[in-house]
C-alpha cells in the first residue's frame, strides 16, 4: 500500500492502482493515474467519417473530447446507452503529446492495487495486433482483469483519425520514398 | 521643490519609440542620390525631440549619442554631406542603437555600451572626415576628447548640473574646432584590427601597417590566433589573424586610422581611447568611482566621462561623488523609490502565459453555459420574484459577454506585428544581394491568434528570403525577360474561412520543375520513369536536405529550410501550398487555422446535428423551386442562382447524417463561397446566427476534412464548424470517385 502511488513507468516496483470497469462479461483495468474523470452518458456530436467505434465528441469543461466506444472496438455486442452508461475520461501520452479521450463502459466496478509482480503477460492469440494494447492480466478476487495499454489501444486509432479523405500527402510520401 | 520627472518616462519612452518607428520608416524611403529634404527633416526632428526628451530626464548616453547622431543629420540637411548608402545603414543601425538604449533604460537594465560607443564612434568619424576635408585641422576628435578632458572636470560637472548634458557634449565639438588644447599628452589608444580573409587580396599587408604603427608610439601588440584553421584547412592566400594593438604616445585618432586607411572595408577596425590622457590632474581621476569605466569603455566619449550623469543613469555609481549633481541624484532615487511600480505601469502591459489565459477562456466558456441554462431556469420561473431573478440574468447574460468578449480580445493581435519586421530585411537583403525589390503588404489589420503569431514570423522570414534570394532574379536578368527591374514581394494576409491564409508571392524566375525533378531523380526520391504532376514536384520542396541551388549561399540553398518551414506550419494545424509558374514567380500560401479566434456563425440543422457556417463564407439561403433544379449527367445536382448554375453539396451525404428533408425543395440551400468558387449547401433548416468560440478538434482528435473546428452551445453540447473550401474541396473529390 505505501507505493501505490507509484506509475507503471517504475515497472517491476512495487503495486500500482488500477480502475477497474466492466464491458460485458469482462474487467478491465486502467491505471489510476491516467484516469481525468468519470462521467454520466449525455449525447454526443457525431464526427463525419469517423472510425464507427468513435461515436463523437463532447464537450468537457470547455475542450473538445472524443467518445470511444470500447465495446465497439472490441467488436462486442453493442449496447444501449442509458442514464447509468458511464464514460470515462483519459488521457493519452502519444509522441503528438497529451490528448484526452472519453471511453464508453458498461460501469465502473472500483480501484485495485495490483501488485506488478502478479502481472501476466497477455497470451498469444492470433494476430498480435488484436493483444498489442494488453498490457498484462491479473487476477483480482477471483477475476481476470485485462490490464489495457490505453495509449496503445488509441494511439492505432490516431492514424485513422487523420488519415481522412484527402491522402494526397501520403500519395506523396510513398511517391517520395 | 524638484519635480519628479519619472512620472512622464513613460510617456517619453512611448513617444520615442514611435518616432523611432517614423524615422525608421524614412530612412527607409530615403532615396539615395536625390534625398527628399522633407524626409530628412523628419528624420531630423526625431532625432532632436530624443535627444531634447533624454537630456531633460538625464539620459545622458542617449542624449549624447543623438547628438552625435544630430550633428550627421545636420550636415545632410544643410547639404553639407551627402547622403550615402553606407551613411543610410548608419543611421539605420543609429536607430537599433537607440532602440536598445531606450529599451534598457526603460527596463533599467545595463546597456551594450561596446555597441552605442563604437556606432557613435562612426557617426563622429564621418563628421570628422568631413570636417577635416574641409578645415585646416586635421585632429578634430581627438582634440575634442583632450580639450575636455583636460578642462577641469569639476566644473563640467557643475555645468552638467546646471544645463542639461546635451549641451555639455555640444561643447564638445564647439571645443572640437580650437585644437590648441590638444598639448602633448601621452595617450593609450587600443586597437583592434580585424581583417576579412581577402585582405591580402586587396594589396594589403599587415606587417606594413604594424611597421607604420611603431613609427607612432610605443607599441603592445597580440595576436589572436583562434581564426587559424588546421593545416589541412588553411588557405595560404586567406589571412586568418587578427590583432589587438596598445599603442601609447601622443598620437590623434586620426593618425591611426590612417594607418588603416587603405584597408578600410576590408577589416573591422576599432580604435579607442584606453585612458583620459596622462596629463588629466588626478584629483579628477580620484573622484570619479571607476568601477564603470572599466566595464564601460570610457572611449571616444570623453563627452561622457566629463559629463557624469551617465554613470549615474548606468549603475548609481557616482550619486555621492557629485556633490554638483544633487538634483539628478534626488530624481534618481524617486525612481528607485518607484521601481516596482513603474516596472509594472510600464508600458501598461504585462506579460502573461498563454496557458493562464487559455484556462481564463475555458472558464468564461463555462461560464457562458452556465448562464444559458439559468436563463432557461429563469424564464420557466413563476413567482413573486421571478421578474427581479429575470433582470438579473439579464444583467448576467450582458456582463457574462462583456467578460467573453474581453477575454477574447487578449489573444488577438494583428499580423502587422510581424509584418513590420519585413520592409527593413528585405531592405538590407536586396543590397546585399544587388537586386532591386518592392515589397508590398497587404491585409496587415487581419487579426490572428497570439500563438499563431508568434509561430508564423519565421516561416515567413524563410520564405522572404526564399523569394528574395533564389526567386526574384537579378535588374540585368529582368531586364532581359521583359521585366521591369525592380522585383516585387508581396505578402498578404486575410481570413479565409474559418482560416488565416497568409501569402508571400513574387514576380520572380519561378519554380524550375525540369531541375527540381532531375535533382529528385540522382537522390533517388523519385523513380527514373515516374510521372509527377504540377503539385507533386512542387511538393519536393518541401523534402528535407532538398536544394536545387548551385551554390549555397549564407541565405539559402542548403536545403535546410522548405521542410522546416513546413513542419511549423504544420504543428500550428495548418498547411502550406505552392504554386509557381515559370518565368512568372512563386505564391506560398500558408493557411492556418484559428486555433483560438470567435466567428460569427449561422447555425444550421441537418438531421438532429447542428452545424455553424461561418457567416463570412455565406452569400445568402434560400429555399430552392423544383423548376431551378437540374441535373447533369444524372448525378450532379445543380441550380440557377442569378444567372450562374451552382453546384449542390448535400451536407447530409457528405458528413452522413440522416436528413429530415431529402427533396431539394423541402430543405433550404445556403450558398457559400470558398476558395473563389460558389456552391449551395443543402441542409434542413436554419437556425439562427450568433458567435461562437471556435474550438480546436485537433487537440484531442484530428484534422476532419471540410471542419475547421468545434464550438459549444449554449446547452453544453458541441457543434462542428464548417470549413467551405473543405467541404467544396471534399465534394469534388467524390464527384470525381
Amino acid at each position: 500500500m505505501s507505493t501505490n502511488a507509484t506509475t507503471q513507468e517504475q515497472a517491476g516496483a512495487g503495486s500500482h492502482q488500477v480502475l477497474t470497469f466492466v464491458l460485458g462479461n469482462e474487467t478491465y483495468g486502467v491505471d489510476i493515474l491516467r484516469v481525468q474523470e468519470i462521467r454520466g452518458w449525455s449525447a454526443v456530436t457525431k464526427i463525419p467519417h469517423a472510425p464507427a467505434h468513435v461515436l463523437g465528441v463532447l464537450n468537457l469543461r470547455g475542450s473538445i473530447v472524443p467518445i470511444v466506444d470500447l465495446r465497439m472496438r472490441f467488436a462486442l455486442e453493442r449496447a444501449e446507452y442509458t442514464a447509468i452508461t458511464v464514460i470515462i475520461v483519459v488521457s493519452v501520452i502519444s509522441a503528438a503529446g497529451r490528448r484526452d479521450f472519453g471511453v464508453v463502459v458498461d460501469g465502473v466496478s472500483d480501484v485495485v492495487d495490483v501488485n506488478t509482480a502478479e502481472v501476466k503477460p497477455a497470451p498469444e492469440l492470433g494476430s498480435r495486433a488484436a493483444t498489442d494494447y494488453i498490457r498484462g492480466l491479473v487476477s483480482v478476487a477471483d477475476r481476470m482483469v485485462v490490464l489495457l495499454d490505453i495509449d496503445r489501444l488509441i494511439a492505432s486509432d490516431m492514424t485513422s483519425f487523420s488519415g481522412n479523405l484527402a491522402q494526397a500527402e501520403t500519395s506523396l510520401a510513398a511517391t517520395a520514398a | 521643490m524638484t519635480i519628479d520627472l519619472t512620472q512622464f518616462h513613460d510617456a517619453f519612452f512611448e513617444e520615442s519609440f514611435e518616432a523611432l518607428d517614423s524615422m525608421e520608416a524614412a530612412l527607409l524611403k530615403l532615396d539615395i542620390g536625390a534625398p527628399d529634404s522633407e524626409l530628412i527633416n523628419t528624420i531630423f526632428r526625431v532625432a532632436h525631440s530624443i535627444k531634447g526628451g533624454s537630456a531633460t530626464f538625464g539620459f545622458a548616453d542617449i542624449a549624447s549619442f543623438t547628438h552625435s547622431l544630430e550633428t550627421l543629420l545636420d550636415e545632410l540637411r544643410s547639404g553639407g554631406m551627402q547622403v550615402t548608402l553606407s551613411i543610410s545603414d548608419l543611421l539605420l543601425k543609429s536607430v537599433d542603437v537607440m532602440r536598445a538604449m531606450l529599451r534598457s533604460v526603460q527596463a533599467k537594465q545595463p546597456l551594450d555600451a561596446q555597441r552605442v560607443s563604437d556606432l557613435q564612434f562612426d557617426l563622429e568619424l564621418i563628421i570628422a572626415q568631413k570636417n577635416a576635408a574641409a578645415a585646416t585641422t586635421h585632429t578634430v576628435m581627438p582634440a575634442a576628447i583632450a580639450h575636455l578632458a583636460a578642462s577641469s572636470a569639476p566644473a563640467s560637472c557643475a555645468a552638467a548640473a546646471a544645463s542639461p548634458p546635451a549641451e555639455l557634449a555640444s561643447a564638445s565639438s564647439a571645443a572640437a574646432t580650437g585644437a590648441a588644447a590638444a598639448k602633448s599628452a601621452q595617450r593609450r589608444w587600443e586597437i583592434s584590427f580585424r581583417p576579412y580573409r581577402e585582405l591580402f587580396a586587396r594589396g594589403n599587408d599587415p606587417l606594413r601597417m604594424m611597421r607604420e604603427l611603431t613609427e607612432l608610439g610605443e607599441l603592445d601588440v597580440n595576436v589572436d590566433l583562434s581564426g587559424l584553421p588546421s593545416f589541412a584547412e588553411l588557405d595560404p592566400q586567406a589571412c586568418y589573424l587578427a590583432w589587438t594593438v596598445g599603442l601609447t604616445g601622443d598620437v590623434s585618432e586620426e593618425s591611426i586610422r590612417q594607418v588603416f586607411e587603405w584597408a578600410e572595408g576590408d577589416c573591422d577596425l576599432v580604435v579607442r581611447l584606453l585612458d583620459a590622457p596622462v596629463a588629466v590632474p588626478a584629483t579628477v581621476r580620484a573622484s570619479e568611482p571607476e568601477p564603470t569605466s572599466a566595464a564601460n569603455p570610457v572611449v571616444a566619449d570623453a563627452i561622457l566621462s566629463a559629463s557624469a550623469p551617465p554613470q549615474e543613469t548606468k549603475a548609481d555609481l557616482a550619486v555621492p561623488a557629485h556633490a554638483a549633481a544633487p538634483a539628478l541624484s534626488v530624481v534618481k532615487q524617486d525612481s528607485k523609490a518607484d521601481a516596482p511600480l513603474s516596472a509594472l505601469g510600464d508600458s501598461g502591459s504585462i506579460r502573461v502565459s498563454v496557458e493562464k489565459i487559455d484556462e481564463l477562456m475555458n472558464t468564461v466558456g463555462e461560464l457562458v453555459i452556465t448562464q444559458a441554462m439559468l436563463s432557461q431556469l429563469g424564464a420557466a420561473m413563476e413567482g413573486p420574484n421571478a421578474e427581479k431573478l429575470r433582470a438579473g440574468l439579464a444583467q448576467l447574460e450582458r456582463n457574462t459577454r462583456e467578460l467573453q468578449e474581453s477575454v477574447m480580445r487578449v489573444r488577438m493581435l494583428p499580423i502587422s506585428f510581424v509584418f513590420s519586421r519585413f520592409p527593413r530585411m528585405v531592405r538590407d537583403l536586396a543590397q546585399r544581394l544587388n537586386k532591386q525589390i518592392d515589397l508590398k503588404l497587404t491585409g496587415e489589420q487581419t487579426e490572428l491568434d497570439k500563438t499563431v503569431l508568434e509561430k508564423i514570423g519565421d516561416p515567413l522570414v524563410h520564405l522572404v528570403r526564399n523569394s528574395i534570394d533564389h526567386g526574384i532574379e537579378s535588374p540585368e536578368v529582368r531586364v532581359a525577360a521583359g521585366k521591369s527591374p525592380a522585383g516585387t514581394v508581396h505578402l498578404d494576409a486575410c481570413h479565409r474561412g474559418g482560416n488565416i491564409a497568409v501569402e508571400v508571392s513574387d514576380d520572380g524566375g519561378g519554380l524550375d520543375k525540369d531541375r527540381i525533378l532531375a535533382k529528385a531523380r540522382a537522390r533517388g526520391l523519385v523513380g527514373p520513369t515516374d510521372v509527377l504532376t504540377d503539385d507533386q514536384i512542387h511538393d519536393l520542396i518541401f523534402v528535407p536536405g532538398f536544394s536545387t541551388a548551385d551554390k549555397t549561399t549564407d541565405l539559402s540553398g542548403r536545403g535546410v529550410g522548405m521542410d522546416v518551414v513546413r513542419r511549423n506550419v504544420k504543428e500550428l494545424g495548418g498547411k502550406i501550398e505552392l504554386r509557381s509558374e515559370r518565368g512568372r514567380g512563386s505564391r506560398f500560401i500558408i493557411t492556418l487555422p484559428l486555433t483560438l479566434a470567435i466567428v460569427d456563425g449561422q447555425s444550421v440543422a441537418v438531421g438532429t446535428e447542428t452545424y455553424i457556417i461561418p457567416l463570412i463564407s455565406i452569400v445568402e439561403s434560400m429555399r430552392l423551386k423544383e423548376a431551378s433544379i437540374s441535373r447533369l449527367s444524372g448525378r450532379n445536382e445543380v441550380f440557377s442562382f442569378r444567372g450562374d448554375y451552382l453546384p449542390i453539396i448535400r451536407l447530409h451525404e457528405l458528413f452522413g447524417v440522416e436528413p429530415r428533408a431529402r427533396a431539394l425543395h423541402e430543405g433550404l440551400v445556403v450558398i457559400a463561397e470558398g476558395d473563389g468558387r460558389r456552391v449551395g449547401l443543402f441542409v434542413d433548416d436554419l437556425l439562427g446566427q450568433q458567435q461562437v468560440v471556435i474550438k480546436s478538434l485537433e487537440a484531442n482528435y484530428g484534422h476532419v476534412e471540410g471542419v475547421s473546428g468545434a464550438t459549444i452551445l449554449g446547452d453544453g453540447s458541441v457543434a462542428l464548424i464548417l470549413d467551405v473550401t473543405g467541404i467544396i474541396h471534399a465534394a469534388s473529390l467524390r464527384a470525381a470517385a
